[in-house]
């Protein structure tokens, strides 16, 4: 079973349709005891970095013990950004930190927040991006990135004023700064490979 | 880069059980299209960006029906969903929200209140909030307008509300730049000149606004080729364009018009 952690930040319907879609067997789990004996993790999320910790502080201890565990795990969007120590948005916030590094606000003179559609370069080829390349479009909607300590865990940049953080992976963890349950075909190719680490 | 955006409208008549798409012209003679979450999900194997739903009925009893077109359609469509037409309060766009939308459009409700705008915005970030503008030329100099020198001669560009109904006084540009300000994502910009008239996108008026603000512009009215669409990318900075007619009745397929858009030059998602 796949759960999707509901931490009360945003609608999981687009999520939850989509992991459906490629017959994950979701569930929404409201409970941090509910993560136990689960296959693998969905962290999503929209809003303020601050907030959003605040929020999912509940669920650190379980979920930091199943990255320990190592069940596969996918960070979408802030889901991505929570991983990271802190952020230039909520500063004094703590973040998981699984992650070494922060989350910069996008440059002056681009749109922000950036929202639509943005090519990725596939900077290491990592299990979730496969089928995926260079040129394929995902949905963006986003003001923050998240820059690691160690650049070789990036895996997708994107193009926006600067090269941004699109893709992370390490070890067991995997996390998109785009929404792959938006991005049409794609999008649902990301979350079948991520189906498929949870499965084998 | 950004992906210039195509985004097929689906006005939605929710009279009838299901709801059935329409398309108008000029704002006043109806044509059936279709059922609207079949079509949703046949302009999303086509490559739409992004779907746009718009209640023309908006009356308080229908919206369980939007609700249920929405939910509906998330289910096997994964694009950003775009839902609008009489969202008077954040409940109601929370409504839309929990259905699955991805975004609410708002313009009557906030043009009587503005700080609908922001409300929205603060709860659900400024992405969420699409302000749609019916903007109707005047021709003319008036004193405290902001006047476009159109080909045709200078006008100013009149705010209507109430589904092109009736008029604010409210200058369209103006608008557009203030709702900005207030929190909005987007300006769905929609020139009721030019709706339904297949004569291509109204260009002064989506330089003009796309020149002024930030956001993304989303152009809308008057599409009826592959070349209308080009001509609003080249010649304005507009991140969208909208279109429904020419769509509905099976004049061209979105993949078509997409591969048009990038054999000439512009960044389109393929």
């Amino acid at each position: 079973m796949i759960a999707i952690v509901d931490y009360g930040m945003g609608n999981l319907f687009s999520i939850y349709n989509a992991m459906q879609k490629v017959e994950a067997a979701p569930r929404i789990v409201q409970q941090p005891e509910e993560l136990e004996n689960v296959d693998g993790i969905v962290i999503p999320g929209v809003g303020a970095f601050g907030k959003c910790m605040e929020r999912l502080s509940r669920f650190e201890c379980a979920l930091g013990r199943a990255l320990e565990d190592g069940v596969p795990m996918l960070g979408i969007c802030i889901g991505l950004q929570v991983l990271f120590e802190r952020s230039e948005e909520s500063p004094g916030a703590k973040g998981l930190g699984w992650i070494r590094g922060e989350v910069v606000k996008l440059p002056e003179g681009v749109m922000i927040p950036q929202m639509g559609w943005n090519s990725l370069t596939i900077e290491r080829q990592v299990p979730i991006l496969e089928g995926i390349n260079d040129g394929d479009m995902f949905y963006f909607v986003h003001s923050y990135y998240g820059v690691p300590e160690d650049r070789t865990l990036i895996a997708a940049t994107t193009e926006h004023g600067v090269k941004v953080t699109a893709a992370v992976a390490k070890d067991n963890l995997s996390a998109t700064q785009f929404h792959p349950e938006k991005s049409g075909e794609k999008g649902l190719l990301i979350l079948k490979n991520f189906v498929r680490s949870v499965r084998c | 880069m950004l992906a210039r955006r195509i985004i097929p409208c689906l006005d939605c008549d929710l009279g009838v059980p299901g709801g059935r798409v329409v398309k108008g012209i000029e704002f006043k003679q109806i044509r059936y299209a279709g059922i609207p979450w079949e079509l949703a999900g046949k302009y999303y194997q086509e490559g739409a960006d992004e779907i746009v739903f718009l209640d023309i009925t908006a009356s308080h009893e229908r919206r369980e029906t939007m609700v249920d077109v929405i939910k509906k359609t998330s289910e096997s469509v994964f694009v950003p969903l775009s839902v609008g037409g009489g969202i008077r309060s954040v409940d109601e766009a929370t409504d839309a929200f929990h259905a699955g939308a991805d975004k609410v459009t708002v313009n009557t409700a906030a043009l009587k209140r503005p700080e609908l705008i922001s409300e929205i915005a603060d709860r659900y970030g400024r992405q969420a909030v699409v302000v749609a503008i019916d903007a109707k030329r005047r021709p003319g100099r008036e004193e405290g307008r902001v006047v476009i020198e159109a080909p045709d001669g200078p006008c100013w560009f009149e705010c209507s509300f109430y589904g092109g109904r009736e008029f604010t006084g409210i200058d369209a540009i103006d608008w557009a730049c203030r709702a900005e300000r207030l929190g909005a994502g987007e300006i769905l910009l929609t020139s009721m000149d030019r709706d339904g008239t297949y004569d291509g996108f109204d260009i002064p008026l989506t330089g003009a606004v796309s020149s002024r603000v930030k956001i993304p512009v989303i152009a809308s009215g008057g599409c009826a080729s592959p070349e209308h669409m080009l001509e609003v990318f080249q010649k304005t900075s507009a991140s969208a364009a909208l279109a429904a007619s020419i769509f509905h009745f099976g004049e061209w397929q979105i993949g078509e018009i997409k591969r048009y858009l990038r054999e000439n030059g512009v960044n389109v998602r393929l």
